[in-house]
This record gives C-alpha cells, structure tokens and sequence, in this order.
C-alpha cells in the first residue's frame, strides 16, 4: 500500500471496519478478506458476500516492542492471529487486555478502534482489533 | 538442462558499511567473484542480481543495470530479481537456469542490499513490505512479529522454549566468531539472548538477524566451460522453488513453512539424495525460530523436535549436519537481498575446504536455503564436489 | 404508538484517572478538591479511542439491542465538540462502521455538552414527520481540560446511542422543551486545543438558568408534577451541579442519583446526560416517568420527558450496561495520562 494513499485505504472500509467477506455458497467456505471466485469450486461455485460476526479465538499472539514508525505511541501491543467462527484467520491487535493474561485459545470479539494515522494532517484509519469476550 | 558449476565466489564484509554505497559494495564483491574465477570479465554473458528494495532503502531503482556497470560489465544484459528476502537465492537460480538452458555459458549470479542509509524504524517499514500490506502490516504487524507469532504457535503446539530458540543464536554467533565476513565475530552466551531485550515476544533482540550492508556474488559456469576453469568446481545439484500465501494467517499452519517442505522435497529428489546425506546447509535464519522450522521443513528433523535437535548440538560445527557455517542471517548479518548468494558462496568454501576455522570435515553436499517473507517464497539449492550424486561421480 | 427509543447502547473507554493522582501532580489538595467538584475518579480513553471510536461501539450496543437491521437506519447524527477531524463528518465513518450506507442522512452536531440530546430531538423530528423509519443519534465525546485546569478533574470519555423510531418502542419520548440564549460561559476557539471558560460565571447565569427553565418549562406545557416523575437525569459537569439544580425544583435527590454518574466517570460532555439517561432506563421499569435535561455551554438545555414501555423488558440482557462498563476500569498514573491523551509535544 502506498504510504499516504487515500484511495488505498477508503476501498477496504467495508472489511475493515466491519468484517464484511465472503462466502461460496456451493461448498460453503468463508473468505476474509472476501474473494469474488471460489478456489475449490472455480466456475462452479456461487460467492455472496458475508457479513462475519466478529466473534473468534486467539491462534498466536505476541507483544510488539518495536513498532513501525506510525504505531510508537501504541507500543507495545499484543498482535495475534484470531480465526474467526465462520473459519477464517486474520491479522489484528489485542485490546482492551493486560499482555501478561493473552492466551492461545482465549474467544475474542471484534471492537472498532483507530488503526494509525497519516501524520497530523492526513488521514485517520479505522479498522477492526479484537478484544476479550 | 546443462549441468552448471560455481566457478567463482566473492562476497563484501558484512555489517555496518558507512562509508560504502550500492556501487562500491557491487564492485568489491563482483571483483572478487571474477578474480576468484580466473576470468578477466569479458566472457561474462549475463548479470542476474537480487534486490529486495534499492528504492525504499536508498531510493535507487534500476539495480539489475547499476550492478553490471559497476562490476565493469556493460553491455551484458543484466536484470534484477526481487522476492524480498529470498531475492538473492532467486537471481542464483535464475541464472542456473540461464546457463542450464543453454543460452548462456559463464553468467554471474549477484545479491546487494545497502540498508543503513535510513533509520531503523525505516528500515522496518521497508522490511515488512515483504509480509501481506492491506491485512498484516496495516494493522501492526512487522516481520519480527510475524516469526514471533510462529515461535509462540510452535512453542505452544511442540513445547520449543525459549531457551531453544536462544540456542540457535548461540551457535550461529559461535560460527560467526569464525568467519572474517561476519557482521558480528564474536560469541554469545544463552544468558545473554535470553536477557537481551524484547523485540517481539518471545522473540528478543538476539534472537533477531541485523540490519546489515553488504553484497556477494558468484560466477556459473556450463560444464565444458567450468572443467576448463578450475579443478574445484562446485556443482548446482538441484536448483527448487516454492510460493505459499503472502499472509502467515491465511496458511493452514502456523508452524510449517509449506513452500520450504516444497522446495525441499523438489531439490532432494532432483538431486537424489536425502536429508541425511548432508553435511552443511545454510539455512534462514532471520530469527532464531526460523532456523528450527526450517530444519524441520527440509526433513532434517521430524516437525516439532527442531528445538530439541538444537539443544541436543545436532547442528553445530561438525556434528550431523552443520548448520549456518557462516554464522547465518544471524551472526554473518543479513543485506536481504546478499543473503541468498552469501549462502552460496559459503558452501562452497566449505566445498573447497576454504572456510578457515570454520571448515566443516569432509565437507561433500552443502544445501542452501532461502526465504521470503514470512514463507512465501523459498528456494533450495543442493551444490556438491559431485556432477553427478547418484553416482557420486 | 409514539414515537421514541426503540433500542440504546453505551461505551466508556475502560482507563480511569483518580482526582487525588491529578491533585497530587498539580500541588492542590485533593480532598478539597474531592469535596469541591463531587469527583472521584474520571474515565479516560486508550491511545487508539477517540469520539468516533466510542460512539461506533455505543451505536453497535443500541443496534443489538434494537434488534433491527442496520440498512434500516435512515438518518446518523452524532453530537460531539470532539471530533477527530475538524472538517470531514464523524457520522459517515460511523454510518459505515455499522453497516448503515448508503441510504441515509449523516451530518455531525456541535452544541458544547448537548449536542447530544439536540441529535435525540431531531431524529425525533425526522421520525415523527414520517421521513425516516429508524435514526440513529449518539453523543460522543473525548474532551480535554487544560493541563492544571479545574476542567481537568473531570473532562472524560464515554458515550451513547439512541435508536429512534416508532416500531418495538421501549421508551416514548413524549415531549421536549428546549431553551437557548447567547450566554458564553465557556468556549474554544478554532484551531485551539483547549477551552476557556467564565469560572462562577458557569454556574447561575448559565448551567442553572438553562436547566431549570427548561425542564419547569417542559413541566408545564405536558402538565405533569414533579411528583409523577420517577427518575430526573441532568446535565453533569461535576457532581454538585445537578443535585443543586434537583434542591432549587424541590426534587428530592434519590430521583436524581441514578443517573449521576459523574463521581465514577467524570463529564462525558455530549455523552453525559444521553449515558445518565441510559443507567436509568438500565433499571426503570414499565411506566416509569423519566425527565432528562442537558446543558450546553453558550448555552442551551433540551429538557425530554420519558414514559417506559413494556418492551424494555422483552429486550433488555443482551448488551452491556453502564454499570457494566463502569466497573470495568484500570488506573492510570498522571505520566500514562498524559500519555494517552496526547498531551506531550514532540516537536
């Protein structure tokens, strides 16, 4: 993504402010971020977007110490894998928690939160990080 | 295919190199290289160079044409080969394949990366442009963190601790210690690693490779070509690669780097051997936990007992396979896209029986391996004393 | 059926900062302080909050416990003197977030501390006038008093979302006064980070006047007595201000304590009389009468009268309440204060 942009970050609203993906309604797999052709039923499947509930589990985690530029007054975060209940793994920060009581396995729930901001004057992104249930 | 042979290698001081940029760090290892293979640089036909991110890191594109005028080589065709970390391993393989296919007979496979001309936090930001932007690295994720996720999952499913993983960098600073190229020369203890600061937990700063500058390159040749050029010619037994998922999330494993079990698989068959069969192998250890995946992933060890291996010395300097001769990404420093060329050139040293105080025994078969990413890409190289391993010829 | 609340949702960030702690930094004596203001502890917002943040997760809760389809909200106001950005709406970001585009009208209220219940009255409005079947109103804020400033005690975060409409009603609104002059009791200029304010100045000519005028008002055009009503919420940018307005109506102040949450959370500005209305609708029950009035510097109160429904206990448990929210707390020191509210300069 390049740095700044502002249309790269206004087409993915939809996913990452509210988890909106996919899913192939021929076999019946869930897609996140949301796929438009199904890779296990190709032609033949049919994907319809989906809207994800925003409930998961913790499948790896870490707490972040070195931050990239644009999250230093975040630092440090907890980061994990969460896969959603519909199947789907993704990316996103721990809130809302003390890092010490982040465990494999713990349910999570999706909060709306700032992600990171283009400088002062730019663009503020929100998206999805997870919190304990 | 032809068969091809390493006929020459040369490779810069790894480290900190303030007062070199891309061209001097370019010219002094294709120097070498060429010197080392006796030629004047004439017969060269072709230049293949790895470069994860000359723009971002010194915004300098255009790499592929910059290191063949640098190295004295205009007007051969040069092109610039990018796979993030695994950009080095990727412009050996794509020069083998030149010369196997019969379109070129001596070609020189290079590998740059010039990364402390920016900050660190820079150099982050550059550096996790090799994970997934939209859905990892938008939302906080940077390649320590990355591995540290698959270090927590792998501690989580095989019990790995993080004493094993401070292992690993033990041993490649113990080996490093030994190798006048390194970025860092000197030993470490365990208490040191495991009292080293958090980067990403459990991942600490010594469990981290470094930011580095430097360059190595080396010149292949076809095999009348090669026959006539040395007596020590080290042959390209089998040349593989594998893609998986940009993004470490969308893998159906948190602790299998799919495309390393793929390439792995694809070069040991090609060559006709087994694991067990060798004696070296640099493999990629940008982090202490990716050393133990990937001894698991080429089939050294069964998956979940690489920290255990570790622990028990299965890897160091002469034991059953030596890994990381040169002190790996870890010790020797890792210029992104140097690293997978640096592994060449330190296997065959250790072919040639070249490597010094670190110059494994009756070294045979050296694999190299690297990789992209957090996994996306991996490329495994078996080179030998041998044209042929299945007759051992 | 009237029109009124069909489903309402909170959010107060989960970080609290004590007076004395603030006291300790400033050298004033914190139970004076304590004693002075009625605060105890006040909520503060993590790092990645702010009035956006917080008013998405309250319109999430009202959505839930409306129970209605989010496509079906035609119109988001949001009041806030708060906003992330100085030009760029707060309510599409929000509208987005819950799923509501693109068919409705968005627009953001500024109307100091009652820009929130303004956006309650003209969703009403929309509602009542047939333009809209469903709108969301919520008041957000993440305010900021200037470092030292009796402001600082108590200018918090938190806030609330109201879903109006006529169908599945918990709560009819039954009918509002509202009371507005020019009187600059406290104010911030654009471009400035910090407010101003008229100190006593705040207080009689402005809080109380406003306030009391409005809701003797709204008693009187509905007819109903003091007595009937069984719960008042007020504005409440410390703890003493409401219960002194409650002692000059004659209310007695067990109507007014359930929906005082400024000892615990401190002043959540557009938030704060929309959340004190919630922590009474939380435990009223069917056929409670509920007043609720606010302030707004500048100044104006909206005064609301309240009738609960039956359906509020059909609907009730599925989402958090206030109470929820405000137990739910750590502490912070003054240095991870100022950290997180970006008080430190860089450059």
């Amino acid at each position: 993504m390049a740095e700044g942009s502002v249309p790269a970050v206004w087409r993915r609203y939809p996913q990452r402010y509210r988890l909106v993906g996919s899913k192939c309604e021929t076999c019946g797999e869930f897609f996140f971020p949301p796929r438009i052709i199904c890779p296990n039923c190709r032609r033949k499947g049919k994907v319809v977007e989906y809207q994800f509930s925003g409930r998961g589990v913790v499948e790896s985690y870490t707490v972040v110490h070195t931050p990239p530029a644009d999250m230093e007054d975040q630092a440090p975060y907890v980061l994990a894998i969460v896969r959603l209940e519909e199947g789907p793994m993704l990316t996103a920060q721990i809130v809302d928690v003390d890092p010490r009581e982040v465990k494999i396995g713990m349910p999570v729930r999706m909060v709306f939160r700032r992600i990171s901001e283009d400088g002062e004057d730019g663009l503020i992104n929100y998206g999805y990080k997870f919190a304990p249930l | 295919m032809r068969k091809v042979a390493v006929v020459g290698v040369g490779m810069t001081k790894f480290g900190e190199r303030w007062e070199a940029g891309l061209k001097e760090l370019t010219a002094e290892a294709g120097i070498r290289a060429i010197e080392d293979a006796g030629i004047s640089g004439d017969e060269v036909e072709a230049v293949y160079v790895g470069n994860m991110s000359g723009g971002r890191f010194v915004g300098q594109e255009h790499i592929g044409a910059l290191l063949a005028d640098a190295m004295g080589l205009n007007p051969v065709p040069a092109t610039r080969v990018e796979a993030a970390c695994a950009s080095g391993g990727l412009a050996f393989r794509q020069a083998y394949l030149a010369v196997a296919s019969g379109e070129f007979d001596i070609v020189v496979a290079g590998g740059i990366e010039k990364m402390t001309d920016v900050l660190t936090g820079q150099a982050t930001t550059t550096l996790g442009g090799a994970a997934d932007q939209e859905w990892e690295t938008f939302f906080g994720a940077t390649f320590p963190s990355l591995y540290a996720l698959i270090a927590r999952r792998h501690m989580h499913e095989f019990g790995t601790t993080e004493e094993q993983l401070a292992r690993v960098a033990v041993k490649n600073h113990y080996n490093g210690a030994r190798n006048p190229f390194a970025q860092y020369q000197k030993e470490i203890t365990l208490d040191q690693v495991l009292n080293s600061s958090p980067v990403a937990e459990p991942l600490k700063l010594l469990d981290c490779s470094p930011i580095t500058d430097g360059a190595a390159a080396v010149v292949i040749a076809s095999e009348d070509v090669a026959k006539k050029l040395t007596d020590t010619p080290v042959w390209v037994n089998a040349s593989a690669q594998a893609s998986d998922t940009l993004a470490l999330h969308d893998r159906k494993s948190l602790t299998t780097l799919r495309a390393t079990v793929e390439a792995g698989k694809k070069a040991f068959q090609k060559a006709g051997i087994s694991p067990r069969d060798v004696d070296l192998a640099e493999v990629h250890d940008c982090f202490t936990i990716a050393e133990i995946l990937a001894v698991e992933d080429l089939g050294f060890v069964k998956k979940g007992e690489g920290g255990k291996a570790v622990e028990d010395g299965m890897f160091d300097l002469n034991s059953d396979v030596s890994v990381n001769t040169s002190g790996g990404l870890k010790a020797c420093g890792h210029p992104v896209g140097a690293t997978g060329i640096k592994q060449v050139v330190e296997v065959t040293w250790q072919l040639r029986g070249e490597a010094g105080k670190r110059q494994v025994d009756k070294a045979e078969i050296g694999l190299t391996h690297n990789v992209g990413g957090s996994g996306a890409t991996a490329v495994v190289h078996i080179l030998s004393r041998y044209i042929d391993l299945r007759s051992r010829r | 059926m009237k029109s009124g609340i069909v489903g309402y949702g909170v959010y107060i960030p989960r970080f609290r900062i004590r007076a004395e702690e603030i006291a300790r930094v400033w050298g004033k004596n914190p139970e004076a302080i304590k004693n002075g203001l009625g605060i105890r502890e006040k909520s503060v917002p993590d790092v990645d909050e702010d009035s956006v943040t917080i008013a998405v997760e309250a319109a999430r809760n009202a959505i839930k416990f409306a129970g209605i389809d989010p496509s079906k909200i035609g119109v988001v106001f949001i009041g806030s003197e708060s906003p992330p950005y100085a030009v760029k709406p707060s309510a599409t970001i929000i509208a987005e977030a819950i799923g509501a585009t693109p068919d409705l009208m968005a627009a953001d209220f500024e109307f100091a501390c009652k820009a929130g219940t303004q956006a309650m009255l003209a969703v009403l409005g929309l509602v009542e006038s047939g333009m809209v079947e469903y709108g969301l109103a919520i008041g957000s804020d993440t305010s900021q008093g200037r470092p030292g400033d009796a402001l600082e005690y108590t200018a918090a975060a938190g806030g609330a979302a109201y879903i109006i409409g006529k169908e599945g009603v918990i709560a009819e609104i039954i009918d509002y006064y509202s009371f507005a002059t020019d009187t600059p009791d406290f104010w911030r200029r654009e471009g400035k980070e910090y407010p101003r304010h008229g100190a006593r100045f705040t207080g009689e000519p402005a809080y109380f006047k406003h306030i009391i005028s409005a809701t003797r008002r709204l008693l009187e055009k509905t007819g109903i007595g003091l007595e009937d009503v069984d719960y008042f919420v007020f504005h409440q940018p410390n703890a003493k201000f409401p219960l002194r307005a409650a002692k000059k109506l004659g209310i007695p102040k067990e109507k007014v304590l359930p929906g005082l949450l400024n000892p615990v959370i401190g002043n959540t500005y557009s938030g704060a009389t929309p959340l004190g209305l919630a922590a009474v609708l939380d435990i009223a029950e069917p056929g409670n009468l509920i007043v609720a009035t606010s302030f707004g510097s500048g100044a104006g109160s909206d005064s609301m009268l309240i009738k609960v429904t039956d359906e509020i206990e059909r609907k009730r448990g599925n989402t958090p309440k206030v109470v929820d929210y405000i137990n739910r707390k750590k502490y912070l020191t003054y240095g991870e204060y100022v950290k997180h509210r970006k008080k430190l300069k860089f450059d």
